[in-house]
C-alpha cells in the first residue's frame, strides 16, 4: 500500500488519552505519590517537545541536532523577563515564543541553505553556540543557570506554585498545541512538508519554494519547542545552560527516533518511555543509561518504525 | 511564428569539460522541437539550464519574453516552463493520485494553509484523476509510484509535468528503456500533446524524432551544428558525418 499524507486521529484513542491524562491528579492523590504528578508534567513538555522536533525530522525530512537550542531559548526567556521583575504567564510566555521562532528563523535561514549531514552538524554548531553565549551571561546566572525567583503568574485565579494546577495548565497547553501541530500536518502545508521530504527536488520542478516551506516549518516548530522551554523552567523552577546543550538535542532526537517518526503520537510515547525508564531504572542502579541503550538498540533493531508501530493498526508504508 | 524560448550563447563548464558550447538556439510557440546529439553532447545539461537545475557561467535564457537566466526552479515553473527527467524523479512511496495531486496543488498556490485539512479538498484529488486518465493510469490511482511498470513511470513523470499546465514542456528522452509497444503509446502521447503545449524533445529514437518534431537541433560537443525540419537534417551532410552516420541510411531507404 501506498504512504498515506493523511493522519488520522482516532477520536476513541484522543479522547481515552485526554481523560484518563485529566484523571491523572486524582490518582497521584488517592495514592499520595504527588511526585508522580511532577514526573507526568515533565513528561508532556517534553512530549511537546519531541512533538515539535518531529515536524522537522519526521514530516520534512530534516534532522536537525539542534532544537534544544529554541527550548533552552524558551526558558531563559522566562528565567531572564521573571528576572526583570516580568513574570506573569500571559506575557512571559508569548515572548519566549516569539524568541525562540526568531532565533529559528536566523539559524533555519542559513542552515537550511544545506542539507543531509551538513544540515546536521551546522545545526549542532549553532546550538553550541548559543549553548556558549548562555554560559557567558554571567549576569543571568553562567554555568550554573538561573533561578526563578519564584513560577509565572497566570492569573485568572490558577496558581501556578500548586502542582496540581501547574499539571492541568501544561496539559491544556500542550493538547492545544499538539492539536494545531496535527491540523498543520495534514493541511496543504503539511501535505508539501511531506512531499519535500519524500522528493525534494521534485517539488521544486513541480513549483513549490521548497526553502520557504522548510524555513516555516524550521521557525513553527522552534516557536513550539520555546513553548515548551517555558514551561521548562516552571517546572524545574530554573533555566540552565544544560538546557541547550547538545546532549538535550540529542535526547529529544532519541524521544522521536525512539517513539517513531511516523506517528504523529510517537514521539510523545518516545518521550514517556525515556523519562519513565530514566526515572525508574536510575532508581535501581547507577549504569541505567546502558539499559535505555539497550532499549533503544532493541527499538530500532526490531521495530524500525519506533514503539508506536506497535499500535499500528497496518503499516503504512506497505 | 513568434519565438517562446530563446537562448543566447549559453556557456556551461564542468571543470576543463564545456558541456554548453555557446548555445543559441530558438524554440517556436507551438511547435516539437526535436533536440538530438550522440551520447555526451550536452543536452541532458541543455535541459538543467532551461529548466533552473544548474546555472549556467554565461549566456541568456529568456522565456516568453521573460529573462529568466538567473531565476529560481519553482518560479520558473509557475510561468509555465516544466520538464521530465531522463532518470525518473517522482514520489517513489505515494500513490500516483498523491503524487498527481503535489502538481496540481503547487500551480492552485495557497501552500501556506496550515489549518484545513488538504484530504477533504476535492479539487485537488478530481483533477490528479483527470491527469491520470490522460496519461493512461487512471486504473492505477491507488498503485505506490515505485510500484509501477518502467513506462508507468516515464508516463506519470509526464503527467506531473502536465500537472503544472506548462507553455513549454521539455521532455528528456521519454522513450528511454522503453519496448515497441510502450515506445508506441509513449509517441502518441507526446504526440497527443501537440495542441496543448510547445515541446522540447530530447531523443535517441530517430524513428520518433521525424515523426513527431517540426523541428530538429543537432547537437554535437556542446555546439549546435544544425537547426532544420527533419527532411533538412536528414540530409544535412556535416549532421550525418557528425552524428547520423549508417543510421540515417536505413530510414532514407
Ligand atoms: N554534474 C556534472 N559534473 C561533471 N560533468 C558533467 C556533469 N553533468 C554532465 N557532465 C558531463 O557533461 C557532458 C554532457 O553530459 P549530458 O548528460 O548533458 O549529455 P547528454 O547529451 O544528455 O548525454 P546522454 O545522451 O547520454 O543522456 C558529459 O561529458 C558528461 O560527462
Ligand atoms: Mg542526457
Amino acid at each position: 500500500m501506498a504512504l498515506q499524507l493523511h493522519h488520522r486521529a482516532s477520536p476513541a484513542v484522543v479522547v481515552t488519552l485526554l481523560a484518563a491524562l485529566a484523571a491523572l491528579p486524582a490518582i497521584t492523590h488517592a495514592i499520595d505519590e504527588p511526585f508522580y504528578l511532577v514526573l507526568a508534567s515533565r513528561i508532556l513538555l517534553y512530549a511537546l517537545a519531541a512533538t515539535s522536533l518531529n515536524l522537522l525530522v519526521g514530516f520534512g525530512g530534516m534532522v536537525s541536532f539542534g532544537h534544544a537550542a529554541f527550548f533552552g531559548t524558551g526558558a531563559y526567556v522566562v528565567a531572564i523577563a521573571a528576572s526583570h521583575g516580568l513574570d506573569s504567564a500571559w506575557t512571559a510566555w508569548p515572548l519566549a515564543m516569539g524568541v525562540a521562532a526568531f532565533a529559528a528563523l536566523v539559524i533555519g535561514a542559513i542552515s537550511l541553505r544545506t542539507r543531509g549531514v551538513y544540515f546536521i552538524m551546522i545545526t549542532l554548531a549553532f546550538a553550541q553556540m548559543m549553548f556558549y553565549v548562555f554560559v557567558s551571561l554571567k549576569a543571568y546566572g553562567g554555568e550554573d543557570g538561573l533561578p526563578l525567583p519564584h513560577r509565572s503568574v497566570a492569573g485568572a485565579g490558577l496558581d501556578l506554585k500548586s502542582d496540581t494546577t501547574f499539571y492541568y495548565v501544561t496539559l491544556a497547553l500542550v493538547a492545544a498545541a499538539s492539536g494545531l501541530l496535527w491540523r498543520l500536518v495534514n493541511s496543504r502545508f503539511g501535505r508539501a512538508l511531506q512531499g519535500i521530504r519524500e522528493n525534494e527536488t521534485r517539488m521544486e520542478a513541480v513549483g513549490f519554494p521548497v526553502y520557504r516551506i522548510k524555513l516555516a516549518a524550521f521557525v513553527i516548530a522552534g516557536a513550539i519547542a520555546g513553548l515548551a522551554g517555558a514551561l521548562a523552567a516552571n517546572q524545574s523552577d530554573m533555566a540552565g545552560p544544560a538546557m541547550l546543550h547538545w546532549n538535550q538535542s540529542g535526547t529529544l532526537l532519541v524521544m522521536v527516533i525512539l517513539g517513531g517518526t511516523g506517528r504523529f503520537l510517537g514521539p510523545a510515547l518516545g518521550a514517556a518511555v525515556l523519562l519513565l525508564l530514566e526515572e525508574f531504572v536510575s532508581a535501581y542502579t547507577m549504569h541505567w543509561q546502558f539499559y535505555v541503550g539497550a532499549v533503544l538498540l532493541a527499538v530500532v533493531m526490531f521495530l524500525p518504525g519506533g514503539l508506536a508501530s506497535m499500535f499500528a493498526g497496518r503499516r503504512r508504508d506497505g | 511564428m513568434a519565438e517562446l524560448l530563446h537562448l543566447d550563447a549559453l556557456v556551461k563548464r564542468f571543470g576543463g569539460l564545456t558541456a554548453t558550447d555557446g548555445v543559441t538556439l530558438d524554440v517556436a510557440d507551438g511547435e516539437i522541437h526535436a533536440l538530438i546529439g550522440p551520447n555526451g553532447a550536452g543536452k541532458t545539461t541543455l535541459i538543467h539550464q532551461i529548466a533552473g537545475s544548474l546555472a549556467p557561467d554565461a549566456g541568456r535564457i529568456r522565456f516568453n519574453g521573460v529573462d529568466v537566466t538567473r531565476m529560481s526552479l519553482h518560479l520558473r515553473t509557475q510561468l509555465g516552463l516544466a520538464r521530465s527527467y531522463q532518470v525518473v524523479s517522482l514520489f517513489r512511496r505515494l500513490s500516483v493520485r498523491d503524487n498527481l495531486a503535489f502538481a496540481v496543488q503547487a500551480r492552485t498556490g495557497s501552500t501556506f494553509q496550515f489549518w484545513r485539512a488538504a484530504a477533504d479538498q476535492q479539487p485537488l484529488f478530481d483533477e490528479a484523476r483527470e491527469l491520470a486518465a490522460r496519461v493512461d493510469l487512471a486504473d492505477r490511482l491507488d498503485a505506490p509510484a515505485r510500484t509501477l511498470a518502467h513506462g508507468e513511470q516515464r508516463r506519470l513523470e509526464i503527467g506531473l509535468a502536465l500537472a503544472t499546465r506548462p507553455r513549454l514542456l521539455l521532455l528528456d528522452e521519454p522513450l528511454a528503456g522503453l519496448g515497441p509497444e510502450e515506445s508506441a503509446r509513449m509517441v502518441d502521447l507526446v504526440s497527443g500533446l501537440r495542441s496543448h503545449c510547445t515541446l522540447l524533445l530530447v531523443e535517441h529514437d530517430m524513428d520518433a524524432v521525424f515523426r513527431l518534431a517540426d523541428r530538429v537541433s543537432v547537437l554535437v560537443n556542446g555546439r549546435i551544428i544544425a537547426t532544420g525540419t527533419p527532411d533538412e537534417i536528414r540530409v544535412h551532410r556535416e549532421v550525418r558525418r557528425a552524428y547520423l552516420g549508417d543510421d540515417v541510411a536505413v530510414h532514407d531507404a
